[in-house]
């Protein structure tokens, strides 16, 4: 972390406490408005950077995790969820309120790079304008959308045109002279490279890449809008399921049973987080395996022995996962306080049915290693492309494999534990290499560790006491959590630091309920790795960020 | 055999059983059940459209289309343990010109479904549908939502519909099985209304959100327009 003033011997670990932060902030502050997880000030909205700045710089803030924004009877608001990479359970929300008939405020972009993605889709769902953003256009819905849907005055019912318009070389008038010439290249929205729906506006120079600009929401199905139609208590959890739909579903149930229960006080029996941690594991297994399959055909159409390996693989984890919860992808097994369910009868035979699996993953990342990571075309196409520094990453908010794979020692599991995490013996994978090379090798080794913790559940839950397993808290029916109360809460998903941020308003439905996702992040920094490059390279760099559009887009 | 040495025939060392039996037509290697049932004749005597569309169906090529999550499952279909290939329609291509039939698994919506149109049409004739999932019939559970098309039908014709969020891969294998014994009798679908189509902007009907959008979009721009008032 780079430090302005040294003078101030501030080393950003330092922990301040909300008085000595607001003393720090000085006269910014203009009012106090505290979240639950962080200490919140409300400032103008003409002094964005200059907060975030200080907070950065001095205070060492340096994760803009989220960008919340929401609308309230009397006035819009957005919010800047700010963490430490080295300590996230340092927290603080900056509040910015606009107004309500024309909601302008600062553009936080020159602080933090990532505001730039957060503040389109704020402008885009919500109508909150940002002065001095680079570039205040719609990012999920289509350019000629009509009102902001997530705004309370948008009228559903009405009609809408979408375009399919011929794209334009953003850079063709930089290009005119005769030496040099730009083409323009659309990769997508359907193409077997972007994994799913992603259209990548591509601009070449020759073979090389000059711009690529990511181009989302060929899949924005309302998440956020449908978690706020359901109840807290059963109708919300399905969804979590289909953010990040590589089998990763137990973990983004994590995210929100955590941000729920902290809010409604809720407390899990000890035996059901067990369950719980063994099942995210298990997901988060098949989710680094469809990446390693993928990423290996990305990079070379003959790696489909690859794909077909840890398909194979997959299929034993989502056979234990099916036994455990009854399904192969969608698995709505957490409830608020608990599981829905105990481990399936016989326990003796999923313990040993597991406990196989577990034997044999060592060999199969052995084969791996054999058919990919020690390939030298392999190695040629992945090492030292795709380089993304640790600052940038930062700048960015990447988290989870990318971030650990650039050398940002950042995982919630550790230093911000939930679930039954902090118990166990396991250790988080980072390598130093920045290149796509070290994503995959982030992800191969977290198998491996997610096998241990897997193991130590196994071993846990086998001798538990009958008469203790207790698989859910007494939760009342209906939840109705206290009227404007305010959560963020994130785990480490399979891509990264998964969010929720969720107001009540004392009904028995989230007044807003905001997502964090990672590849959101993640996605954006793939121009910092693409450009200059080749186009294959920007194929291999997008495979290494390994992400799911389902939970970019939302 | 060294490979100085010019290429001859050796007749006693080359024959082989099978070509014997090929010679003199004793042996059973080409006889299959369904060669006896023929009898001796090697004529079959078959309308030229039912043999060609036993053809189409016990070949079709997909279209490699992930969407969403029941992408997820398609992907499963394809590859080992499921294998959707034994049943003769397991090549997933790139190129929508190869294709003949196109999987859709997943949620559609309003940015995506003019492409996804598009796609469609690039299909070379014949072709056909599979829709994968709730999303695909209504909308499944994003169908509230602002922004989600209430099913691929309201797009493009659907010929089989496979339930379920996500259906499992066996139930999509059975959905493909389906639609290749329907190519194979040559059955065709009922044509379904699709409401939103792919049109030039100066043709749509003018109304205030045209008027409202016509200097945004250039009059031979394709759009396509969602009267979200009127789905179901
Ligand atoms: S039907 Fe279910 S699994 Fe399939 S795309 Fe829709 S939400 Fe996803």
């Amino acid at each position: 972390m780079s430090l302005e003033r040294p003078d101030t011997a501030d080393d950003g670990a330092v922990e301040r406490t909300p008085d000595e932060l607001e003393a720090l902030l000085g006269d910014l502050v203009v009012d106090r408005d505290d979240h639950l997880n962080a200490p919140g000030f409300v400032i103008r909205p003409d002094t964005v950077q200059e907060t975030l700045s200080i907070l950065k710089e001095q205070a060492g803030y340096d994760h803009l995790s989220l960008v919340t924004a929401q609308e309230y009877e009397n006035r819009y608001e957005s919010i800047y969820h700010l963490k430490k990479f080295d300590d996230p359970t340092q927290e603080v929300s900056i509040v910015v309120p606009a107004d309500k008939d024309t909601p302008v405020s600062e553009s936080a972009e020159p602080v933090f790079r990532t505001a730039d993605w957060h503040e389109r889709e704020a402008y885009d769902l919500m109508g909150v304008e940002y002065d001095d953003h680079p570039d205040l256009r719609r990012i999920l819905l289509p350019e000629t959308w009509q009102g902001h849907p997530l705004s309370m005055d948008y009228d559903q019912e009405r009609p809408q045109i979408a375009s399919l318009p011929e794209h334009a070389n953003p850079l063709q008038e930089h290009h005119k002279d005769a030496e040099s010439d730009t083409m323009f290249l659309n990769i997508g929205p359907h193409h077997p490279a972007t994994h799913g729906v992603l259209h990548l506006k591509t601009v070449l120079d020759g073979e090389q890449v000059v711009d690529v600009e990511p181009d989302i929401g060929y899949l924005h199905r309302c998440e956020e809008q449908m978690a706020q139609n359901g109840t807290y208590r059963h109708q919300i959890m399905p969804y979590p399921d289909r953010w990040d739909y590589i089998s990763a579903g137990l973990l983004n149930e994590f995210a929100y049973a955590r941000a729920a229960e902290d809010l409604a006080d809720i407390e899990v029996p000890e035996y059901a987080q067990v369950i719980r941690t063994m099942g995210a594991e298990m997901s988060r297994i098949a989710a680094h395996m469809l990446a390693l399959a993928t990423f290996a055909l990305d990079i070379n159409g003959d790696f489909t022995a690859t794909f077909m390996y840890a398909i194979n693989d997959r299929e034993r984890v989502q056979n234990l996962l099916e036994d455990l919860t009854g399904q192969r992808l969608m698995f709505n097994y957490f409830r608020l306080g608990g599981v829905v369910w105990d481990l399936p009868e016989p326990r003796e035979e999923f313990f040993s049915k597991t406990r196989d699996f577990l034997d044999q993953l060592p060999e199969s990342i052995e084969e791996y290693h054999n058919l990919i990571t020690s390939n030298e075309i392999f190695q040629m196409r992945t090492i030292d492309t795709g380089v993304l520094p640790p600052e940038v990453a930062k700048n960015y908010g990447a988290t989870g494999p990318v971030a650990r794979g650039s050398g940002v020692d950042y995982d919630l599991r550790r230093d911000d534990p939930y679930g039954y995490y902090d118990e166990l013996d396991w250790d988080v994978v980072t390598e130093d290499g920045c290149d796509n090379f070290s994503r995959l090798l982030v992800r191969m080794r977290e198998v491996e560790e997610s096998a241990k913790i897997i193991e130590q559940c196994v071993d846990l839950l086998e001798d538990w006491p009958e008469d203790e397993r207790n698989i859910q808290a007494n939760v009342p029916r209906t939840l109705r959590p206290d009227d404007d109360t305010e959560i963020y809460r994130a785990v480490e998903g399979a891509k990264g630091e998964l969010g929720i941020y969720i107001r009540s308003d004392g009904t028995d439905k989230p007044a807003r309920f905001k997502i964090r996702s990672p590849c959101f992040s993640n996605l954006q920094t793939l121009p910092e790795m693409a450009n200059g490059e080749y186009i294959p390279d920007v194929v291999a760099a997008l495979g290494s960020l390994d992400i799911v559009l389902g939970e970019v887009d939302r | 055999m060294s490979s100085d040495q010019p290429f001859i025939t050796d007749e006693s060392q080359v024959v082989t059983e099978t070509r014997d039996a090929r010679m003199t037509g004793q042996g059973d290697r080409f006889n299959s059940r369904l060669r006896e049932a023929f009898g001796s004749s090697p004529f079959i005597l078959t309308k030229f459209d039912k043999f060609l569309n036993w053809c189409r169906g016990s070949s079709m090529f997909m279209l490699q289309f992930g969407i969403a999550c029941c992408s997820i499952e398609m992907m499963h279909t394809y590859a080992v343990k499921h294998d959707l290939d034994r049943f003769g329609s397991g090549v997933p291509r790139a190129s929508p010109r190869q294709a003949d039939v196109m999987i859709v698994p997943g949620t559609i919506v309003s940015k995506f479904a003019p492409r996804m149109k598009r796609v469609y049409d690039q299909m070379p004739e014949p072709k056909f549908v599979v829709g994968m999932g709730s999303c695909t019939i209504s909308g499944g559970p994003f169908q509230e939502g602002y922004n989600v098309i209430k099913g691929a039908e309201e797009v493009i014709p659907i010929d089989i519909h496979v339930p379920g969020c996500p259906p499992r891969p066996e139930a999509l294998v059975y959905g493909v099985v389906k639609l290749q014994e329907r190519v194979a009798n040559g059955e065709a679908s009922p044509v379904t209304v699709k409401p939103y189509e792919l049109e030039e902007f100066s043709d749509l009907e003018r109304d205030e959100l045209v008027d409202k959008l016509a200097d945004q979009i250039d009059e031979d721009e394709l759009v396509m327009r969602y009267n979200f008032a009127d789905s179901p």
